[in-house]
């Protein structure tokens, strides 16, 4: 395998193609995303680590600016004891998976149901779910007009007492400020978009 | 006096009339505890040899392939207490596959005849199956302490069997194995009229224990001083187990975070007050800020806090430290990250061990310990001698500086998780990071290495590190010539462990004398190939046999190529 970079002789170069960002610019050395780079032009990395880095380094040669650090799975690295890594993981799935139940109303129907807003990982999800539970359609979202199409329109109580529009916000903004749904039916739901 | 008597003495226990200097011979050495003075008083003379034969009571095997169990019970006829360490220690890691051996069944039928006394087993990195276990309880009557750590094979329905039919039973302590969680009914397993349990420690497992039988057990073994439970026992269910059991040392609380009433606070304050033994606590799972507070009385006396699977921010870490002046070891998590730190280096000032955990273990992750919390540690604690040290960044600076502040390390460990990464402010690699570390601690025995290293940082391991016993190395060096200096340089050398480093066959044979005095070589992703192997296993036809000799150890060398082992 000849892949053994000798470090001393090109080590400045080498240091400048680690770095994210623009050719030529002298700062930003300690941007993490250098990692996975550095990882890739190792000299023998399991097959494991060269798939997840070249995946990486072709992400972070789409968005050079922004990337944020990305995760990579390395066998064995850190070496951490595999008990010491199972209960933290399952720690986070525990704190992840914990649900949030939110009460959802229709108008009209005779009774409330609850969902976990944990299981969908975004707005078509959850409004497809939705749908599917109260048997109607939801309009297309417009930022501009809300939905159209449809008289019904996906409501919810946030944090402050406040009925909002769903879809307005970030997912996960929208996951940890919401209390309670409402499908709003007619001309009440009107009435929020013009507000 | 004893030259004269000791000629007759060579003719052995056979004698009736033993001579005077056997048993006196054998009562002075049963003062020589460690299990490398043990080997080396064998060593002096053939009445040595015998003596130390006879009396010793407790073997200690660091590489169970090393021996036989025939050859062992052989030697030894009077073993009361055996340690046998097996696999390597890149197991923990997932590095070593299933089923690679280390199989305590043999070992347990030969000790079955040879040692029916047998009292004590303490395994690690072993397999243990539940027939094991089973075959274990019923064996050796007078059975009295298992300890397991990082073990794998068994489950909960072993340790009752274990439970059910030891009755001598002192101590059970199960640490980080892989075992099978079946559910918590083993704990409930232990005879009513059983009360001998001194150390009691499960907290690795997971599944709830029936409190009931918990608390009755507690409170019917008068001497129990060890008590680590799991998550599953709840801060009210710990502040009645508190109450029954005031006399520990150690314990390990369960979880830490339950909504408890204004009464149950003080109930628990209260029970912790009247723990002033304590001096080692761990434990805290989901350690609530809250309640933390009920804990400052009981860690007054406190020596080793053990807080790896408490996620404490910085500042009610902070609150907590001031209240344990006489702190020597603490375990944490890098939630506390470095103003954590920073308060740990001036509240503990009697400092001796340090290892910060990741919370989060992964690559290319975020937030943790920097280099700026190591070195505060350093400021205030100068009598670290032993670190763990998890970050994501570090540099040459801040490393030579906390050497210098704390010269006296014995063991130094620090891991960038993102492997390859320089100094984090120069960009440079960290050869002088751990060159300053060789350089300045000569009592240094272990070193773990990591971030962009080249060939220079072994040159300086080779120069420097004479007392050095154990080295980890990964995604290191630049060529051969690295592996080379460590083992020209390093006489004391016992255990080296390599990964992902562009060492050959070169760097492999060269180490051929060294690995006589060695117990175990690890190789794997390095550059090695099958024809190395072949030729080395040629060179070292005791390696490969396995034949144990008075003078040496036979090394195991493993070595991994494309995810293959060749023990």
């Amino acid at each position: 395998m000849e892949s053994t970079v000798t470090y001393k002789s090109d080590l400045n170069l080498k240091a400048t193609e680690l770095r994210l960002g623009l050719p030529g610019a002298d700062d930003s050395d300690n941007e993490k995303p250098t990692t996975p780079v550095a990882v890739r032009n190792n000299k023998r990395p399991f097959s494991e680590l060269s798939d997840e880095s070249k995946s990486v380094s072709d992400a972070k040669d789409g968005d050079r600016e922004t990337a944020p650090v990305a995760k990579v799975q390395v066998v064995g690295w850190p070496p951490i004891r595999s008990y010491r890594k199972n209960s933290f993981q399952s720690k986070k799935i525990e704190t992840e998976g914990a649900g949030i139940y939110v009460k959802v109303s229709m108008d009209g129907a005779p009774y409330l149901r609850k969902i976990d807003l944990k299981l969908y990982k975004g707005y078509p999800e959850l409004l497809k779910a939705l749908e599917e539970m109260f048997k109607f359609t939801i309009g297309e979202y417009s930022e501009r007009e809300g939905y159209n199409g449809s008289e019904y329109e996906p409501t919810y109580e946030d944090k402050d007492g406040d009925w909002m529009l769903v879809g307005d916000v970030p997912w996960d903004m929208f996951i940890s400020s919401c209390k309670r749904l409402r499908i709003m039916k007619g001309s009440e739901a009107r009435g929020l978009d013009c507000a | 006096m004893a030259s004269k008597k000791k000629r007759n003495s060579t003719e052995g226990k056979e004698n009736l009339v033993s001579p005077f200097p056997d048993e006196v011979l054998e009562c002075v050495l049963g003062f020589v505890m460690s299990h490398r003075d043990r080997s080396s008083v064998s060593l002096v003379c053939k009445d040595w040899y015998s003596a130390d034969r006879w009396s010793r009571t407790h073997v200690f095997i660091g590489n169970c392939y090393s021996v036989s169990p025939e050859i062992l019970v052989r030697r030894f006829p009077n073993i009361r207490s055996v340690t046998l360490k097996g696999k390597p220690r890149f197991s923990d890691f997932n590095l070593v596959p299933a089923n690679w051996g280390a199989d305590i069944q043999s070992w347990l039928e030969v000790f079955a005849s040879a040692y029916p006394h047998l009292e004590e087993l303490r395994l690690k990195r072993m397999t243990v199956t539940d027939e094991s276990l089973e075959f274990l309880a019923h064996s050796f009557p007078n059975f009295k302490a298992l300890a397991l750590v990082s073990c794998d094979g068994f489950s909960t329905d072993g340790l009752a069997t274990i439970a059910t039919y030891c009755k001598n039973l002192t101590e059970l302590d199960i640490l980080e194995n892989g075992i099978e969680d079946l559910g918590g009914g083993w704990l409930s397993c232990f005879p009513e009229n059983f009360s001998s349990l001194e150390i009691l420690n499960f907290a690795n497992l997971n599944s709830e224990v029936s409190f009931d039988a918990l608390e009755r057990l507690v409170t019917r073994c008068r001497s129990l001083k060890v008590l680590k439970a799991n998550k599953s026992v709840t801060l009210e269910q710990l502040q009645r187990l508190l109450s029954r059991a005031p006399q520990l040392v150690e314990l390990g609380s369960g979880s830490f975070s339950q909504d408890l009433t204004f009464q149950q606070y003080a109930e628990l304050k209260n029970a912790f007050n009247n723990c002033r033994n304590l001096h080692t606590l761990s434990g805290l799972w989901e350690a609530s800020s809250l309640y933390l507070p009920a804990l400052y009385p009981a860690c007054v006396n406190l020596t080793f806090l053990n807080l790896s699977y408490a996620s404490l921010q910085s500042a009610e870490f902070a609150k907590l430290l001031p209240n344990c002046p006489l702190l020597r070891r603490l375990w944490v998590l890098d939630t506390v990250e470095d103003k954590g730190l920073e308060a740990v280096g001036s509240s503990c000032p009697l400092l001796e061990e340090l290892r910060v955990f990741p919370a989060e273990p992964v690559v290319g992750g975020g937030g943790g310990v920097t280099e700026s919390g190591f070195v505060a540690v350093s400021r205030g604690c100068r009598k670290l001698h032993y670190t763990l040290y998890f970050c994501r960044q570090m540099t040459n600076a801040a490393v030579a500086t906390v050497v210098q502040n704390c010269p006296d390390f014995t063991h130094f460990r620090v891991c960038i998780m993102n492997p390859c990464q320089p100094d984090h402010l120069t960009n440079e690699p960290m050869d002088e990071a751990f060159g300053s570390v060789v350089k300045t601690c000569t009592k240094l025995r272990r070193l773990a290495v990591s971030g962009l290293l080249t060939d220079l940082s072994f040159e300086y391991i080779g120069r420097y590190a004479k007392n050095l016993e154990t080295l980890s190395v990964a995604f290191a060096g630049s060529s051969d010539r690295g592996m080379q200096c460590v083992l020209e340089g390093c006489p004391k050398l016992r255990k080296l462990e390599i990964r992902d480093c562009p060492f050959g066959n070169v760097a492999l044979l060269s180490g051929l004398e060294r690995y006589e005095s060695m117990r175990s070589l690890w190789m794997s992703a390095c550059t090695v190939t099958m024809n190395g192997c072949r030729l080395l296993a040629r060179e070292m036809p005791r390696a490969k046999k396995g034949c144990p000799s008075l003078r040496s150890h036979p090394l195991r060398i493993i070595i991994s190529m494309h995810g293959r082992l060749s023990r």
